[in-house]
């Protein structure tokens, strides 16, 4: 399993690419399909790379990312 | 597509202090990152409860809509006198004038090297895209010689039009600020450092030390005629070499 994983709010994102180049893993794209405004929102193309750096969120203008890690066995 | 996040801890999420309003910003224009750092800013000094944001004139027009704290919406340059205002109204209120290029360096000119030289215990964060963006991209007085805008059609000619001004350096040369900074936003490490000196700049107002200035290389990727991926690499390569990075004064 994935050590990390991102929520986009698909209506919230307006396409810029942003966390898609800031992303170190490339675990982000386009989506083929648009939101309600008309964009190609971005999404997990490749999940299981995730590692929940959160650098794509740090970076998402319209702060429509939330990432969440796996817990760590003590 | 839905994932499964049960059995896995939250680490980044929208701020508590930030509505839930989509922003009016284009696609990729950092006064969106700007708008979550001072939000995460408020969150971790807890001053959501006294802040009041100044909303300048520009495209950060409806600023007073992006956070759960007051805020004015100050006429066209200003936001640093409202700032003034207020906080001598009420000094335990947290002020944030929040400027464009524009706002601030050109027709606010006086009430900004006022405030600053006065001293006010305020944070004015001054975003420099290099453009009046809101108007549709005209010439700034922060835009770079030889760039093109739709009132320097063939570039920016200094015999003719001036030179680039540097503001904050010009707001460091006084005795009063207590923080003056120049921060970008074009990648990661970038955003972590602005954060730190965001969080610096009002913690300096909490503290009661006086006037701070964070000036922020921001892109306008709509009035530049960039994609955003691109407008963040001519910050890089290109802005910075005009407006260098850094702090310039921090007597804190
Ligand atoms: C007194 C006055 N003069 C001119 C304008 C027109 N105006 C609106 S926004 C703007 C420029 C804003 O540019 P900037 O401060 O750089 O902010 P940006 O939109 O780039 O974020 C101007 C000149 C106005 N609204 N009021
Ligand atoms: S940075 Fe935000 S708005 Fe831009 S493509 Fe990614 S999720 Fe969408
Ligand atoms: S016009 Fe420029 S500064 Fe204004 S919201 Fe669009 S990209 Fe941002």
């Amino acid at each position: 399993m994935a050590k990390g994983v991102v929520v986009i709010d698909e209506d919230r994102c307006k396409g810029c690419g942003l966390c898609i180049a800031a992303c170190p893993q490339h675990v982000l794209d386009f989506s083929e399909k648009i939101n309600k405004s008309g964009y190609n929102y971005a999404y997990m193309k490749y999940p299981e790379k995730c590692v929940g750096c959160a650098f794509c969120a740090m970076t998402c203008p319209d702060v429509a990312i939330e990432v969440y890690r796996e817990k760590v066995a003590a | 597509m839905p994932v499964n996040t049960e059995n896995m801890i939250k680490v980044f999420g929208r701020p508590k202090s930030m509505t839930d309003v989509r922003s009016t910003y284009c696609p990729g224009c950092h006064h969106g990152i700007l708008t979550r750092i001072i939000a995460q800013t408020i969150d971790e000094l807890g001053i959501a409860d006294r802040t009041v944001t100044i909303a300048p004139v520009g495209c950060a027009v409806f600023a007073y809509l992006w956070y759960k704290c007051d805020a004015v919406q100050a006429s066209h340059g200003r936001a640093s006198a409202v700032a003034t205002g207020i906080k001598r109204a009420n000094p335990k209120l947290i002020v944030l004038s929040y400027q464009g290029d524009g706002d601030f360096a050109s027709i606010g000119t006086a009430e900004s090297i006022h405030a600053a030289n006065r001293g006010e215990n305020i944070t004015v964060i001054f975003v420099n895209n290099q453009v009046y963006g809101m108007t549709g991209g005209e010439m700034a007085p922060t835009t770079l010689i030889g760039q093109r805008t739709t009132t320097t059609p063939a570039g920016r000619d200094p015999g003719y039009f001036g030179y680039p001004i540097r503001f904050s350096e010009l707001i460091a040369t006084l005795d009063a600020p207590v923080y003056v900074t120049r921060q970008a936003l074009y990648d990661t490490r970038r955003i972590m450092d602005a954060e730190k000196a965001i969080k610096k700049a009002f913690t300096y107002q909490v503290e009661g030390k006086g006037y701070s200035l964070v000036e922020v290389l921001s892109t306008c990727p709509t009035n530049w005629h960039m994609s955003p991926v691109d407008a963040n690499r001519h910050v890089t390569e290109v802005v910075t070499k005009a407006f260098p990075l850094g702090d310039m004064v921090d007597r804190g």
